[in-house]
């Protein structure tokens, strides 16, 4: 391999090479790990990309091919214009959509409020409140007081039960509030002295701040709304509100056949596989989109000391 | 630091300088105390006989259904379904500990091999990506994988083989499982081993190849024990949730292996009680569960403190 120039006392330089002291690999070492970690790689990609390539296969490819498309042959937008022009799927994905914007600014709202709130140690009650929170981390109501209490406050068959029993994840507030500690203090105080209140310290210094770890717990809490499946299965009984995840279920994995769609499918113009794929899709695509952007921050809202103070 | 005036004043006083925080923290209070709080006392059904019937609202219907004591507990001990359940809970949690547990550090170790920057953000960037997709999704690509109707099925048919289904396989279904756990998990669990390696200092290395340490000794002299406290931390974790073992994963699955060899203590609460009804039955197993896990959580953070790692929390 390449000599080892640019080695600074032998450390790693902006982490590209390898330090002088270490021993050279062996170039069939070095082709194994590559192989290994293709391998792996693929073990990840490939079945997405199958996924991905039947979705956009016509009935022809399908037919010949007799079921998944591996390698492509044309591709089609037919499965995708069938379940987005109306009907049962465009609904699901609506309320999905509906459900995890609106979700996910609740849960952020709520949590960054909270973790401001309890970033100053020694104001008033702080220690009592800390415990409140983390106690609820090492028990479990359990599944049936929590659907009693669900019903029990009439939230059965409204968009709110998606929302209010999952909304707050502890963990995330202890990451943002040690966050949030760790802003420069001599800056916030020197921001009180000139007369800012908690709020415009918070909205105009701490959060600008902490926008790294903030677009981490978002991702989260939309992560986590936009894949929830258990609450809608218990709480929704109409089958217009359910979301994408629950009618993916139901059209995937129980293959019950899509309402609305069974004149293009019997007439040939569309294959019942390329549109549980094309359900697939979109249920993995506003993820595998928007998590690369947030990734590099995601050691900082998984590690940065969560339990401090 | 906080300034030292902070904690002075009266109770009064401090209230009122405070209230815009309080203020600030109530409304999270607000749905802790609904949705964890509340349910918690809601636990009392178990020593009911709930009927939802009575009255037509949960609320009303539990203050009105009549008190059996233990009734509910005593039924657990001859109650077949149960103890199947806490069978399957208890291989599928060993199962897992023996086949996932060390898959992250040894894929850590090997990701952190690689020297270039960007193969490693690459690779990451890659196996993160399945932590995020849904428990359905995931179950819906093992199925077009691994199903009667999926890609190795329609292989092995291509070449005169049939037959094949895993997903309604029942004796392989906790291996299943722990596969699919595998796929979606192990890159996503990297992380906290690849920060811990990234906080060892290059010098530790390079002193020991100056010593005439080779790869090996460097890897079981320096790295490992610097991945000694999270591997605890992580093992106390797991061993404390020893009981919830994946329940949407599972829950999913289970109409088609059958419950024989799928149901767990999570899926048994859901279909005694969400299912056929029998409310109190169901919120007695769920305390089971949850006093037990509690339990756990604290044995093993006590062998922790006794190996001399930290633990969840310290001594």
């Amino acid at each position: 391999m390449s000599t080892l120039t640019g080695t600074t006392e032998g450390r790693f330089v902006r982490g590209r090479l390898r330090p002088a002291w270490e021993e050279e690999p062996s170039r069939a070492g070095l082709a194994t790990k590559g192989v290994t970690l293709t391998l792996v790689c693929l073990a990840v990609i490939f079945p997405v990309w199958v996924v991905v390539v039947t979705s956009l296969s016509s009935v022809k490819t399908i037919t010949e091919t007799g079921g998944l498309v591996v390698i492509p042959k044309g591709i089609t937008f037919v499965a995708y214009q069938e379940l987005l022009s109306g009907g049962q799927v465009t609904r699901a994905a609506t309320v999905s959509v509906g459900v995890t914007v609106v979700g996910t600014l609740f849960s952020m709202a709520v949590s960054v409020l909270c973790a401001y709130g309890l970033s100053r140690t020694g104001s008033v009650l702080h220690r009592p409140i800390l415990v409140f929170l983390i106690a609820t981390m090492f028990f479990g109501a359990g599944l049936i007081p929590t659907y009693l209490v669900v019903q029990g406050l009439g939230l059965t068959d409204t968009y709110l039960s998606l929302i209010l029993p999952s909304a707050l994840n502890v963990f995330n507030i202890l990451v943002l509030r040690a966050f949030f500690m760790s802003t420069a203090q001599e800056l916030i105080e020197s921001a009180r002295i000139d007369g800012a209140g908690d709020f415009r310290i918070l909205w105009q210094i701490v959060m600008p701040l902490s926008r790294a770890v903030i677009a981490v717990i978002t991702l989260f809490y939309a992560v986590g709304y936009w894949g929830a499946w258990f609450n809608a299965s218990i709480y929704i009984n109409d089958p217009d509100m359910l979301p994408l995840q629950n009618i993916m279920q139901q059209l995937v994995i129980k293959q019950t056949r899509p309402t609305g769609l069974a004149q293009a499918i019997n007439t040939g113009h569309l294959s019942p596989l390329a549109i549980q794929m094309a359900v697939m899709v979109l249920a993995l695509l506003p993820v595998a989109v928007l998590s690369p952007f947030v990734q590099r921050h995601f050691k900082q809202g998984m590690l940065t000391g969560a339990i401090k103070g | 630091m906080a300034p030292p005036s902070v904690r002075a004043g009266t109770l009064r006083h401090r209230l009122r300088r405070d209230r815009l925080l309080l203020l600030m923290v109530l409304p999270a209070l607000v749905l802790l105390l609904i949705f964890n709080y509340v349910p918690l006392i809601g636990n009392i059904v178990a020593f009911q006989e709930y009927d939802p019937y009575i009255a037509d609202n949960a609320f009303r219907a539990i203050g009105q259904s009549p008190w059996v004591g233990f009734e509910q507990f005593q039924r657990m001990v001859d109650d077949p379904l149960f103890w199947q359940s806490v069978r399957n809970t208890l291989a599928i949690f060993l199962i897992q500990l023996t086949l996932f547990f060390p898959i992250p550090v040894l894929l850590a170790l090997f990701i952190n091999s690689f020297v270039r920057h960007r193969v490693r953000a690459i690779a990451q960037a890659i196996l993160f990506l399945p932590h995020f997709f849904s428990w359905v999704l995931v179950v819906t690509i093992f199925q077009q994988m691994f199903g009667g109707a999926g890609l190795v099925a329609q292989t092995l048919r291509d070449h005169g083989h049939g037959g094949f289904d895993l997903m309604t396989n029942p004796g392989l279904f906790k291996f299943l499982i722990t596969f699919e756990i595998i796929w979606k998990d192990a890159g996503w669990g990297v992380i906290v081993f690849l920060a811990a390696l990234a906080a060892v200092s290059t010098d530790l290395y390079e002193a020991a190849a100056m010593d005439g340490a080779n790869r090996w000794r460097r890897m079981w002299h320096i790295t490992l024990p610097a991945l000694r406290p999270v591997v605890a931390l992580l093992l106390v974790l797991q061993v404390g949730n020893a009981l919830t073992v994946g329940f949407e994963q599972i829950l999913l699955q289970r109409t088609a292996v059958g419950p024989t060899s799928a149901e767990v203590l999570d899926t048994y609460v859901w279909n005694v009680g969400i299912q056929n009804g029998d409310f109190s039955y169901a919120a007695a197993v769920g305390i089971i569960k949850g006093v037990f896990g509690l339990l756990l959580v604290l044995a093993a953070n006590k062998f922790a403190h006794l190996l001399g790692e930290q633990g969840v929390y310290k001594r």
